[in-house]
């Protein structure tokens, strides 16, 4: 991989240790993935957050760390509401270390918004045509398919050391050869919002790391690519998709797949919500402003009878309280900085009823419990319906 | 012997070979305190990986493999230095954190070494010298 002469230098540890170890790693990554040279970043969204997820080493790690970020950084979520940890029934222990984690990345230079959706907080982050190191599957999706910027899946490591030198090895979803359709998706079905959490949990498990381009009989809304494009990044590992009508054609010869409207409802029957349900959760990824304006309007004049959290990035719950106020007049819980599927404040529930593809394809691998489909609709009636929960059809 | 090699993390290591012919997920294969390969279906389990040149192809898994590496060298469990038929980023990424020397780029009869044989890897040099072979 070829250096300019800062570079070289910052890697011989002429700009200090910390600025060394993040050279090395994009050059090691460079080295490995073939990489001709580093690339400038607009933004970078760094992993690695929730106690849960990096323990002890991971803090250790961090806290060892100095120097600064050198370009706009923010965090994935964290294990918890980094305020109202309490109410999430969040250990004492478990809330030290989270805070500890965020204090680090802090004195980083990093901001501490920890979301999934930096775009929604941050527009001016990520453009058509920038160049990001992001890290979260669901986030690198949008970013890449949805706005047109061009990211790879970054780990924790590799997305603090883009953060800290500004750049990242030019390789992967940053050439064009590599955003090139591998398979085409014919949606043969009139989608209603919530099928597209589902039709992403399918296509991504028939795709795995491939771009599949779509053909729907109707453009998708924004919040309904978020949720397509999360869930194909949790069910495979999706990081790009094409779904404009000028997308680059896929290859003679490429694959073609078919979902109908009777493959979504056999995945949608499959998961049903029933009595078991103990908790709803939405907001996987992190919920807009429009979503909330959404759930606000479906829960008026009700009252939660179930645990129901709905999950948002704080920027987004800080720029509407009056919303957010009235949605948690229901006895709902707004929960900023964290999500249902890197919480330890799942795993001591059952059966979890969620909107989103993403989240049905992780909460029973990572939190340990089962869980159940529905569309907001269908959520918000399951958390506000009797004790007991039928069957929604 | 000598043989040629291309780094990934820097530095300068001897120990004896701990060779493995499967991959590894540092992430619940190793125990991060001790550095004892803990996973009963892993070809070492059992064995202790602090201080030997630990050979296998590559790794896998968590990407959190990557900060067990880290938690290994603060405890002073970890290996000397690793060598891999080919690197992957998250034993890459931990062996550059955690300061240990890392190659790849070797043939794969490195995997049929002996347990326990004296190697030196010089990641900046790019060789690694195998005694008595």
């Amino acid at each position: 991989m070829h250096l300019s002469r800062e570079e070289e230098e910052a890697l011989q540890g002429e700009r200090g240790e910390t600025l060394r170890k993040a050279m090395e790693i994009l050059v090691a990554l460079g080295d490995i993935y073939g990489a001709d040279r580093l690339i400038p970043v607009r933004s970078v969204q760094v992993a690695g957050v929730s106690f849960k997820t990096i323990g002890e080493a991971g803090l250790e790690w961090i806290s060892d760390l100095q120097g600064k970020v050198v370009v706009p950084s923010v965090l994935n979520p964290a294990g918890m509401d980094l305020s109202r940890w309490r109410e999430m029934k969040i250990d004492e222990k478990f809330a030290n270390k989270q805070i500890e984690i965020v204090d680090a990345y802090r004195r980083l230079g990093i901001s501490p918004d920890c979301t999934c959706t930096p775009y929604q907080i941050r527009p001016d982050s990520a453009r058509r045509g920038d160049h990001l190191a992001w890290s979260e599957s669901s986030a690198v999706s949008f970013a890449n398919s949805v706005i047109g910027a061009k990211t790879n899946r970054e780990g924790g490591p590799s997305a603090l050391a883009a953060a800290l030198v500004g750049k990242t090895p030019r390789y992967g979803y940053h050439l064009e050869e590599n955003r090139v359709p591998t398979h085409k998706i014919s949606v043969e079905a009139d989608l209603e919002a919530s099928d597209f959490g589902l039709l992403g949990y399918i296509v991504g498990r028939e795709v795995g790391e491939g771009v599949p381009r779509f053909t729907f009989r109707r453009r998708p809304k924004v919040y309904e690519l978020k949720a397509l494009g999360a869930a194909m990044a949790a069910s495979g590992s999706v990081a790009l998709y094409r779904f404009e009508e000028d997308a680059p054609a896929a290859p003679k010869g490429t694959e073609e797949i078919t979902v109908t409207e009777s493959d979504i409802e056999a995945v949608r029957e499959e998961n049903g919500a029933d009595d078991d349900v103990d908790i709803v959760a939405v907001g996987c990824p992190h919920s807009s402003q429009q979503e909330l304006e959404n759930l606000a309007r479906l829960l008026d004049g009700k009252k939660v009878k179930r645990e129901f959290w709905i999950c948002t990035a704080r920027g987004v719950a800080e720029r509407c309280p009056r919303l957010v106020e009235k949605i948690e007049g229901s006895g709902a819980k707004v929960f900023c900085d964290t999500c249902m599927v890197v919480s330890p404040a799942s795993d001591r529930y059952e059966k979890m009823m969620v909107n989103s593809g993403k989240a049905l394809a992780y909460v029973p691998g990572l939190c340990k419990i089962k869980a159940a489909y529905g569309s907001a609709e269908e959520c918000v009636k399951v958390a506000t319906g009797k004790a007991a929960a039928r069957r929604v059809s | 012997m000598e043989i040629s090699c291309h780094r990934i993390s820097s530095g300068k290591a001897s120990g004896p070979a701990l060779v493995s012919k499967e991959t590894i997920s540092f992430l619940g294969t190793v125990d991060p305190d001790t550095g004892k390969v803990v996973d009963p279906k892993h070809q070492l389990f059992g064995k202790f990986v602090g201080g030997k040149v630990l050979i296998f192809p590559g790794g896998k898994g968590s990407t959190v493999g990557s900060y067990v590496i880290y938690q290994l060298a603060k405890r002073g469990v970890a290996p000397a230095a690793m060598i891999n038929i080919r690197s992957e980023p998250i034993v890459a990424v931990g062996a550059i954190i955690s300061g240990i020397p890392l190659v790849d780029g070797v043939s794969e009869e490195i995997l049929s070494l002996e347990d326990g044989v004296l190697v030196t890897v010089d990641a900046d040099g790019e060789w690694v010298k195998i005694d008595g072979v």
